[in-house]
């Protein structure tokens, strides 16, 4: 190749990078120089003003495996996870499955469905704690769910739904669960029209009832979406949190507590961001093995 | 007119089909009725709210949401939350729309390397991103500027856009792509004249998926900015509800209005919308 021709060359070269330039740009300064920081800084101790940052090597992974509160905090979210894969996801499955047919207003059915998901933690957070609000005002509970218990015969089963730790949680996830259904059924409701109708017709002049074409067709032919669905509720209710602010409020609260507010706590509250960044780097490790598993565990069915 | 009774086949078939749409409607009604207690309780007065439960208040106070916009600052917020969804959405469109057509069309060194590098970035989980982002933007003196929580949202949502205009730029034939370069149109002059206006459909997705995404967004929101002349709703909302004594029927009046532009525009573009966040969805895992 002649000197002339691997100059034209490279100038073709740097004229098209530039097109990515911006994108790179703004991607190393806030992505690729944040994820360096974020390993960097979990290896020290540091408050987060002071200039010196104090290089402790492991010493803050062997003090995160022993905090009893950290691993209470993963109970915590393990627990909206579960209630997230088993009544949403359910719920999600049913819906898709009762409009997966000639049925009238299955538009609507979808319109509505799909509400929730569009509106922020914050807005979904505050409506629900306003609803589930245990206030008193002249003996008559100020919530709406409290009120409507004591209207209709069970005073006794009005409550202190987000402050008492036995329902708070709980309240979370199943609000969670409200927010989040709308997307397992979209998903569940775009796999379902890949089905093919004869697999159903030719079961059906075998002789199959609902229930035996349900576990030898349905399932069977749902479960690459089944396991995508999985996939992304546990990646996403393992890190809900915002939704927990917005209807806890933002001070430390122990027994709703999940691995993201303790990280977002262990800057804003004690200031030590070595220790934040600990948790973000050991909670990202554990979500990555976990979802390389099940996605393993899927392609495994595919070929099957 | 046939007046048989229904055989014994139509009786189950229309019980059947009754019970689906009681089940559907119980679950729309669920997911309906908190929102409609939202717009109930804006309307009510600052005694009314606490004793009447009754589903139409007897009168409405509309004038909470003059006290929202006003005094509960809502009106700032709400400006703030157009700004930075609007300046997010169009340099997202652009940055991301400018090299997705690079990755699709145009050949330069490490080309692979940089897209693998923004799909990447899309499928690993980064819990606690918040806290080293938060110390760059004090190094870089963006903490409580309008430009610091802009570049930082465009970066969120930079690596699924790019991916969906080059998924796009990708099934798009180049037909009169070659002819406008022939025509002696420079690289630049065909993405903006050409590629642009054919990708309509992938900006309306980008779009909509992003602006979502940043009318929404709370926590940068929170870590970022701290002057309340430059929150967003979302974090204005939670200002609001953490002032010693809430006024509630103002501050479900704030909610609604974090929360109809959102429903409307839903509303109009729900196709687009579901579908987008189908693309979303899927593209996470389809690389895992």
């Amino acid at each position: 190749m002649s000197k002339r021709s691997a100059l034209a060359g490279f100038k073709v070269n740097f004229e098209n990078f530039l097109f990515v330039l911006p994108a790179v740009a703004i991607f190393a300064v806030f992505y690729i120089y944040p994820f360096y920081e974020i390993f960097n800084l979990s290896l020290h101790e540091w408050n987060g003003i002071s200039l010196t940052k104090q290089f402790i090597g492991f010493d803050n992974f062997r003090e995160l495996f022993q905090d009893a509160v950290w691993w209470f905090s993963m109970k915590n979210a393990l627990y909206i996870t579960f209630i997230a894969l088993t009544f949403q996801n359910v719920l999600a499955f049913a819906l898709a499955m009762a409009c997966d047919r000639e049925i009238r207003l299955k538009g609507f059915y979808r319109m509505i469905f799909f509400i929730p998901p569009v509106l922020s933690e914050i807005v979904v957070g505050l409506i629900w704690s306003w609803i589930l609000n245990a206030g008193q005002q002249g003996g008559e509970p100020i919530g709406l769910l409290n009120f409507a218990l004591d209207r209709f015969g069970f005073p006794n089963l009005v409550h202190n739904w987000l402050s008492d730790p036995k329902t708070a949680l709980t309240c979370i996830a199943v609000v969670h669960s409200w927010k989040g259904f709308g997307w397992g059924f979209v998903i569940f409701l775009a796999g379902f029209q890949t089905i093919d109708r004869q697999l159903y017709e030719a079961a059906k002049v075998d002789g199959a009832g609902f229930w035996d074409s349900f576990w030898n067709v349905t399932i069977p032919m749902m479960l690459p979406v089944i396991m995508v669905v999985i996939i992304l509720t546990i990646l996403g209710s393992m890190q809900a949190f915002v939704l927990i602010l917005s209807m806890v409020g933002q001070g430390l609260v122990y027994h709703t507590e999940v691995p993201v507010t303790r990280i977002l706590f262990a800057m804003t509250g004690s200031s030590r961001f070595g220790y934040a960044c600990t948790m973000g780097v050991t909670f990202g490790g554990i979500l990555i093995v976990v979802s390389y598993f099940l996605n393993l565990m899927s392609k495994r069915m595919k070929q099957a | 007119m046939n007046l048989t009774l229904p055989n014994r086949y139509q009786v189950i078939r229309g019980v059947k089909t009754s019970l689906t749409h009681l089940f559907l409607l119980t679950v729309a009604a669920t997911c309906l009725f908190p929102l409609f207690w939202m717009v109930r309780s804006s309307l009510m007065s600052n005694q009314t709210i606490f004793t009447d439960k009754s589903l139409v208040p007897a009168q409405m106070y509309f004038h909470n949401y003059v006290t929202a916009w006003t005094q509960g600052n809502f009106g700032i917020y709400f400006l703030n939350s157009v700004i930075y969804t609007v300046s997010v959405v169009v340099g997202i469109v652009l940055v991301s729309s400018l090299a997705a057509y690079a990755f699709s069309r145009l050949q330069f060194w490490g080309k692979n390397a940089f897209f693998y590098m923004f799909i990447a970035a899309m499928m690993i989980p980064l819990p606690g991103s918040f806290v080293p982002l938060t110390v760059l933007m004090n190094k870089l003196h963006l903490v409580n500027t309008r430009l610091g929580y802009i570049l930082c949202m465009i970066n969120v949502g930079l690596s699924l856009s790019i991916l969906l205009f080059k998924t796009f730029f990708d099934k798009i034939p180049s037909d009169l792509e070659d002819s406008a370069r022939i025509d002696g149109c420079s690289k630049l002059g065909i993405w903006w004249h050409v590629a642009l206006p054919l990708a309509r459909p992938a900006i309306a997705v980008v779009v909509i998926f992003n602006a979502l995404n940043v009318w929404n967004e709370y926590i940068l929101a929170t870590l970022l900015l701290s002057d309340k002349a430059l929150m967003p709703l979302q974090r204005g909302l939670m200002v609001f509800q953490g002032s010693h004594s809430v006024d509630y029927p103002v501050l479900m009046a704030g909610l609604t209005i974090a929360a109809a532009p959102i429903i409307i525009v839903y509303l109009f573009m729900q196709d687009q919308i579901v579908k987008g966040a189908l693309r979303e969805r899927s593209s996470i895992t389809e690389f895992l």
